[in-house]
């Protein structure tokens, strides 16, 4: 998925003058012949975050649309306050590609776990939030960046994630997308939960429960409009995300859900991280089977709800 | 010593104050020649085409002081001068702090310290990626170059060579609480930013003259971002005021304080700047 961005991104700067790349010391795989070609738009700098968000600030007040990329935590806290105001506050069309969303680098322990991510780009006023759930969905996506206003925070997945998405379900920034249809559950979803999820449906299907997937890859601005469509369906809405319980996807559908008038309507549950640190090492997959982010808990949870 | 024009300044931004009541008035009197020079003589802006895209940049990364850009941005015709009056107000533009996109004129918003330096070098690239001959001009304080993110900014306009970008500091020597010596020594603060690439120029801060001299000269020398050390006196031409830090953000200015510091300036006391 980082290398479809990446390597994206070669497309976006060959079309689009404007286009700019920051990457703070990370690696050069897949940027090779993107600093080739365009060395005068390839800045490859060093170790401080806080300097390349303003930095990049300086750069889109002055007309050009750059792209940053470095690990998700160091993209998002060491830096927050650049994010918030000199590309939140100013509005600018600067695009924060975090690569390790979630537990990705669960080997590496918590300092690299971008476990709130979400939940603290999500409280900036003006950004833009998107978890592609596989390199296909992220190849649709970049295009779209061009003519997107304001700032993007795209969450990258671990990579070589299962292919869900698909060319015929059209991919518009901000627009969810319904992955599978259901009568009894719907998952509501964001990034490579989606996967989750739909192997969970269709182990429900096998006993006779209809789930129903919905991908939210835009988790801001919220598609309000197909959550509530496709909540009226069912009797139990169950959200999933790679993501503390506290301030994300699950936060976001609850607000819109309990202010709506459906409310009540249905059983609701969130699953994600509880309001801990993951200290557990291993596996992205070790540590989101611990916390339940698995299917098969996935399956009981529907199960419960729906009993 | 201040000539007229320095003094009646002050006398209009007191009138401000006068309003509001409150406001960094110290900062703002240690950074107004630097700021008045750079308006009336070095930026090549246009009043009435505040986004011409050819213009220089300057961004006052101490927004605090915003009094002494406010001041010559009205004075230049980038806003009516009657704004001035509703400073802080809720229906005003001009905040405590500088806001882009609210402000005809100011280039960034500001006022969390450290941020400015970093767009400033920003824009400095941008500048050199489209060959445009525009320059950047960034106001640090001395306080602020606590922030580390001042010293990330200064070693990537070393890295990069900004030769069209001059970093100017403040260099009153006093913070928030009190002397610089005594919170955070920044000396040897030359050496500092040679060190990081600069090519570097001292200048008392308040000698009109002499501010127009090194800023003519810019940039210091090609190939290295420049720095203007201006040594400057927080609240200067106040003498009530003067390094003192119960000035440095004053709220619930009273009346008396008003008729010493007209007193100071000696220039009477005149209700409408016009």
């Amino acid at each position: 998925m980082r290398r479809t961005c990446l390597l994206s991104l070669y497309d976006l700067a060959r079309t689009d003058q404007r286009v700019v790349f920051i990457g703070s010391d990370i690696t050069k795989r897949d940027l090779e012949q993107l600093a080739a070609d365009f060395p005068d738009r390839f800045f490859l700098e060093g170790i401080y975050e806080a300097h390349i968000v303003g930095m990049a600030a300086g750069m889109a007040l002055s007309g050009k649309m750059p792209y940053i990329n470095t690990i998700a935590t160091f993209l998002t806290r060491r830096c927050y306050e650049q994010v918030l105001l000199d590309v939140g506050l100013h509005n600018l069309a600067v695009r924060l590609i975090g690569s390790g969303g979630g537990v990705v680098y669960a080997p590496l322990g918590p300092t690299h776990l971008a476990n709130e991510d979400i939940a603290i780009m999500r409280a900036i006023p003006n950004m833009t939030i998107v978890a592609p759930c596989d390199r296909d969905e992220m190849a649709r996506l970049m295009p779209q960046t061009l003519e997107w206003p304001g700032p993007i925070y795209i969450r990258l997945a671990k990579g070589g994630d299962a292919i869900v998405s698909r060319a015929e379900k059209p991919f518009r920034i901000g627009k969810a997308i319904l992955l599978r249809e259901g009568a009894d559950v719907l998952f509501v979803t964001t990034g490579i939960t989606t996967q989750v999820a739909l192997t969970a449906a269709e182990q429900l299907a096998k006993q006779g429960c209809s789930a129903a997937v919905l991908h939210m890859h835009t988790v801001k601005p919220l598609d309000s409009a197909a959550l509530l469509e496709n909540a009226a369906k069912v009797r139990a809405v169950i959200t999933v995300e790679e993501h503390t319980l506290i301030g994300g996807l699950g936060s976001a559908v609850a607000e819109v859900l309990l202010e709506s008038s459906l409310a009540g309507s249905f059983r609701f549950k969130r699953l994600g991280f509880p309001d801990v640190f993951t200290e557990e090492l291993g596996s992205q997959n070790d540590i989101m089977k611990k916390y339940g982010l698995d299917s098969e808990n996935l399956v009981k949870t529907a199960q419960a709800l729906i009993r | 010593m201040l000539d007229q024009r320095s003094k009646e300044q002050r006398r209009a931004i007191l009138q401000v104050l006068e309003r509001a009541r409150r406001g960094h008035i110290g900062s703002t009197f240690s950074i107004l020649e630097i700021v008045r020079v750079l308006y009336e003589g070095i930026l090549r802006v246009d009043p009435r085409n505040p986004q011409w895209p050819e213009r220089d940049r300057f961004i006052l990364s101490k927004g605090h002081g915003c009094l002494a850009l406010y001041l010559l941005l009205a004075e230049k015709g980038f806003f009516p001068r009657a704004e001035l009056s509703r400073f802080c107000q809720f229906e005003g533009i001009l905040g405590g702090h500088p806001e882009y996109g609210k402000v005809p004129g100011v280039e960034a918003s500001t006022g969390a310290l450290g941020h400015g330096f970093s767009i400033g070098v920003g824009m400095a690239l941008a500048a050199r990626m489209d060959r445009k001959a525009w320059r950047v001009f960034v106001l640090v304080g001395d306080g602020e170059c606590n922030e580390g993110s001042i010293w990330e900014a200064a070693l990537s306009a070393g890295k990069h060579k900004l030769d069209a970008l001059t970093v100017i500091v403040d260099y009153n020597k006093m913070q928030s609480y009190g002397s610089t010596f005594e919170i955070q020594d920044l000396e040897p603060f030359m050496d500092k930013w040679r060190s990081f690439g600069f090519a570097v120029r001292e200048v008392p801060g308040h000698d009109v003259a002499a501010l127009e001299k090194v800023f003519r000269a810019l940039p210091v020398e090609p190939g290295k971002p420049s720095a203007v050390i201006a040594h400057t006196v927080k609240g200067c031409g106040m003498p009530a005021m003067e390094n003192n830090p119960e000035w440095h953000h004053k709220s619930k200015i009273s009346d008396e304080e008003f008729a010493q510091l007209y007193a100071e300036l000696g220039l009477g006391r005149k209700l409408n700047e016009q």
